[in-house]
């Protein structure tokens, strides 16, 4: 606990509305069925001839990208535009950032361009955050942060969409076992999933990974740990498989990919220990034959691509309720 | 609370909207579409007294209000059905109580969105007046002024049946 | 100048007096104590009622950012805050730029520091060339220049080999060696401590390892070189374990906390509070809780502000790119007073801490209000509280994480040798 007494979260304004959406950590259980039942009508417009709706008409989305991810930032941008919405991209490792701008003096610099929303990726844990205490301490709480990834801390669109595809498939969060299964130490995505599955009552969230892939103290987070890939998923509903990123060999945290497959890679044999009818989660882009083997990919069970579906009614969903707020 | 104003019978209502429409529409090409969540009790009560062959929609018109900067997104997880081709078609809106105008407005501009209908009625249970916007129903039993404070509201019992509440804002 | 304090509690953690005295001064040294010499007649008289008269504070860990650094801080700036903190007398790290590696950057340095208003300076020098820990520096040389004592700053010596043989030149001549225990590599790229508050966050964590692995290796090379060390900024429970265990078998070893590690945890950097960002990190709970109690039994023996001012830009980074460091003089007293109040210590025992033991540290006589000693004093009032904001600190360093935090204790005057360097009545 804090010696300094506890920060009021930077996501709530005074209203205890979502101003910002920065990590799903501290979002109450009624924030995340809201969002989530928000993205629902959201998923129908996908379906009509004219895909959009006028509710961010006027308003400028500005997607700060510091850190490359063309999949993520075109949904942002479809889910934005399909808001009816003014979408501007900036991919700033090619912009001034390089020449020494600062995070923030970037920032300022776009607000002054009559920004409403900031969509902002990042390589350092907690750059949203600074951005939107940053507005906050100038004046300008109009302007709505939404955090697409920073470091390996969050990204909450990722969680929720997840969250998003689990209830469609399987409807009641509180009966079911739901492993994460990979780089747990450097993903963001898993700390996002964790933390949401716990809050909508999931009853048992597995981890499973090498122990050079967990981070300490991972299970205060309310998470039982598997290095056990098969003992792990032994009666899940629903397994989430993080990506392995290639630097991980060059930290002396695993010795080869081939290694890895055989321990912690979703084959059909593994699966096969799961319930019948679980479900293959996988935030992309995957890495077939390193965590995931292609007939599990393009398997029955697979769901990867629904989920990029959800992921910009999920979206849609999100802008449209802080762009409210 | 609401106070004991003398209400007429939703049932009936419905009946005498429907004896109204008989004439102007075709069953084997009308569509309704009602809006959430009272429209569509009464476009199905509707569609059943005309025998109509087309499946109502439904429409969620959130996305269409007016009002988002003021009042931000509405916690509504309906979703607009629109179960025929919108071009060229012959479509009734139904909702229960029309006032300011302003929901039929987001209603038009939501299934323009769809298509190019070749026609658009409107039909409600209750005019309350006090229009903000040029939007006049085409079928329309029963007329009434009520104050600004209070809310008028269709209910659907158990059992099905409907019936209007007055609601003080 | 013949002044005479009155009024207040004199407090000597020296001599263990604790009781209502007056103090008398004459040619900037304590002439009487209690009772005037005779024949005293005072020029001015500075009244302590409501006061504690202390001897002023000594912290060992300083940075001046002169020279190289002045667009962080400037020497004028940070003895006006040493001044306003009641510290008379400082020692400052060797990471300057250039590093103090060389006498006659420590002597500009000493010139530089030389006025009546400013608190003692005892430069730490270099152990090795440009802090590298490659080649031995000229300790006797500097030493002459005025080092007190040599140390790294916060850059291990990688190669044991070179540290050994730094440690058994530095024992030779009898200098201390004053240094943070972290062992490179464990610490690499970390910039939190490595557990829960690290994981929810997504930093990358620096294990407990990485300070007790280095505190082994400094002291059985102490058993093996016999030279004085002080372990710096102790920030575990472990490493504090392994500390008093040593000398118990025999190690003479001192060492020291900082103001933050003795409040602080790492649930304190909060929503990546940029402030929070130190070296070595705030830890546990428990480690706090050790480091507290270590403090209070003297098995910690100093504790220091640890000040480094960082500029405005530094710190308005993503926490794992902010510069780490805390601004700290104005803030040594006030949370001196604020812990011995939390563990209900006498304040004879809690002052100690910040005046006579770490005096004994720099080897100085000085820390103490004993006849014939400078009059170096500190008078506060216990009970006026300090709010600590960007616009009542004078340090140029306005990071700290206890900004809008109200903190117990203000200092009211400052003597330096006799000369009144902070008068806390004016505006």
């Amino acid at each position: 606990m804090s010696a300094l007494g506890l920060e009021k979260s930077p996501q709530l304004n005074s209203h205890g509305e979502l101003q910002h959406l920065l990590t799903i950590e501290g979002l109450p259980r009624d924030v995340l069925t809201r969002i989530l039942d928000t993205a629902a009508p959201f998923s129908e417009v996908a379906e009509r001839e004219v895909k959009k709706v006028p509710l961010l008409r006027g308003k400028s989305v500005f997607n700060l990208f510091f850190e490359n991810s063309t999949r993520t930032r075109t949904t942002f941008e479809i889910a934005a535009k399909r808001l009816s919405a003014d979408v501007i991209n900036l991919n700033i490792n090619t912009s001034s950032a390089n020449k020494g701008e600062t995070l923030l003096d970037t920032a300022d610099n776009l607000a002054a361009m009559q920004a409403d929303m900031f969509v902002v990726r990042h390589a350092s844990s907690g750059a949203p955050f600074l951005i939107a205490q940053h507005m906050a301490a100038t004046g300008r709480d109009h302007i709505h942060v939404v955090n697409a990834g920073d470091g390996r801390h969050a990204h909450p669109t990722q969680g929720l969409l997840d969250m998003y595809t689990i209830r469609h498939y399987k409807k009641d969060f509180t009966r079911l076992t739901v492993a994460i299964v990979g780089d747990v130490l450097h993903s963001r995505v898993a700390r996002s999933q964790i933390h949401a599955l716990i809050t909508l009552g999931v009853p048992e969230v597995r981890v499973i990974a090498p122990k050079t892939l967990l981070p300490t103290g991972i299970e205060r987070l309310g998470v039982r740990v598997f290095n056990d890939m098969r003992e792990g998923l032994r009666g899940v509903d629903v397994v989430m498989m993080l990506r392995l990123q290639n630097e991980r060999m060059q930290g002396a945290l695993l010795p080869s990919t081939q290694e890895y497959f055989k321990s912690y890679g979703l084959t059909p044999e593994k699966l096969a220990l799961a319930k019948p009818d679980a479900i293959v989660m996988h935030p992309g882009p995957m890495n077939r034959g390193v965590e995931i083997d292609s007939a599990v990919a393009d398997g029955g069970q697979a769901v990867i691509l629904p989920q990029v579906t959800f992921g910009i009614a999920v979206r849609m969903a999100v802008m449209a309720m802080l762009a409210g707020n | 609370m609401p106070i004991t104003t003398q209400l007429p019978d939703a049932e009936a209502l419905c009946a005498a909207l429907a004896e109204d429409m008989r004439p102007h529409v075709d069953p084997a090409t009308t569509a309704l579409v009602g809006i959430h969540t009272g429209g569509v009790w009464v476009a199905e009560r509707l569609h059943a007294a005309l025998g109509l062959q087309m499946a109502p929609g439904s429409m969620n018109v959130s996305f269409y209000r007016d009002d988002y900067n003021q009042r931000g997104l509405h916690a509504n997880a309906k979703t607009s059905q629109i179960p025929f081709d919108v071009e060229g078609a012959h479509i009734v809106i139904v909702d229960d109580v029309l006032h300011t105008g302003r929901t039929i407005r987001a209603a038009m501009n939501e299934l323009f969105d769809y298509g190019r209908p070749a026609r658009i009625d409107l039909a409600v249970l209750i005019d309350r007046g006090e229009r903000e916007l040029p939007v006049a129903p085409s079928f329309c039993p029963h007329s009434m002024s009520l104050p600004a404070t209070q809310v008028l509201a269709l209910e659907r019992a158990a059992d099905g049946g409907l019936s209007f509440r007055l609601i003080d804002k | 100048m013949k002044i005479h304090i009155k009024n207040g509690r004199l407090i000597d953690p020296a001599s263990k007096t604790d009781k209502p005295l007056d103090l008398f001064i004459a040619a900037g040294r304590i002439v009487g104590v209690g009772n005037p010499p005779a024949g005293f007649e005072a020029n001015s008289a500075l009244d302590a009622t409501g006061c504690i008269v202390c001897p002023g504070l000594v912290d060992l860990a300083a940075r001046l950012r002169e020279p190289g650094f002045e667009y962080k801080a400037t020497l004028e700036s940070e003895m006006a805050a040493a001044a306003a903190g009641g510290v008379t007398r400082l020692a400052c790290p060797p990471d300057t730029d250039p590093v103090l590696d060389e006498p006659g950057l420590v002597e500009m340095l000493s010139h530089r520091a030389r006025l009546p208003e400013f608190a003692h300076v005892h430069p730490v020098g270099a152990l090795t060339v440009q802090l590298e820990g490659k080649e031995l520096t000229e300790m006797a040389e500097l030493s002459e220049a005025g080092c007190v004592a040599f140390g790294q700053a916060n850059c291990a010596i990688v190669d044991t080999q070179v540290l050994l043989r730094a440690m058994m030149y530095a024992a030779t001549f009898g200098f201390p060696v004053w240094l943070q225990a972290q062992d490179p590599f464990l610490a690499k790229k970390g910039v939190a401590h490595d557990g829960e508050v690290a994981a929810r966050l997504g930093l990358a964590g620096i294990p407990v390892a990485a300070e007790t692995i280095a505190t082994a290796t400094l002291l059985h090379l102490v058993r093996e070189t016999g030279v004085r060390l002080h372990l710096r900024r102790v920030s575990s429970a472990a490493a504090l374990e392994m500390i008093v265990a040593a000398r118990v078998a025999g190690i003479e070893v001192s060492c020291e906390v900082t103001i933050n590690h003795l409040h602080l945890t790492d649930a304190d950097i909060g929503y990546f509070n940029a402030h929070a960002r130190l070296d070595p990190p705030l830890r546990s709970r428990r480690d706090r809780d050790a480091l507290r109690e270590g403090l209070a039994s003297g098995a910690i023996n100093a504790l220091i502000s640890d000040h480094t001012p960082v500029d405005d830009d530094a710190k308005q980074m993503p926490f794992e790119e902010a510069e780490p460091g805390a601004t700290g003089l104005e803030l040594l007293l006030p949370l001196t007073i604020k812990w011995a109040q939390e563990m209900k210590l006498p304040l004879v025992t809690a002052l100690a801490r910040v005046t006579s033991d770490p005096a004994r540290i720099l080897g100085v006589k000085a820390g103490s209000l004993a006849l014939g000693a400078p009059a170096d004093i500190c008078v506060f009032d216990p009970a006026a509280r300090f709010l600590v904001s960007r616009e009542n600190l004078r340090s140029q360093g306005k990071n700290t994480p206890f900004l809008g935090v109200e903190l117990p204790g203000r200092v009211r005057y400052t003597l330096i040798d006799g000369h009144l360097a902070f008068d806390g009545t004016l505006g």
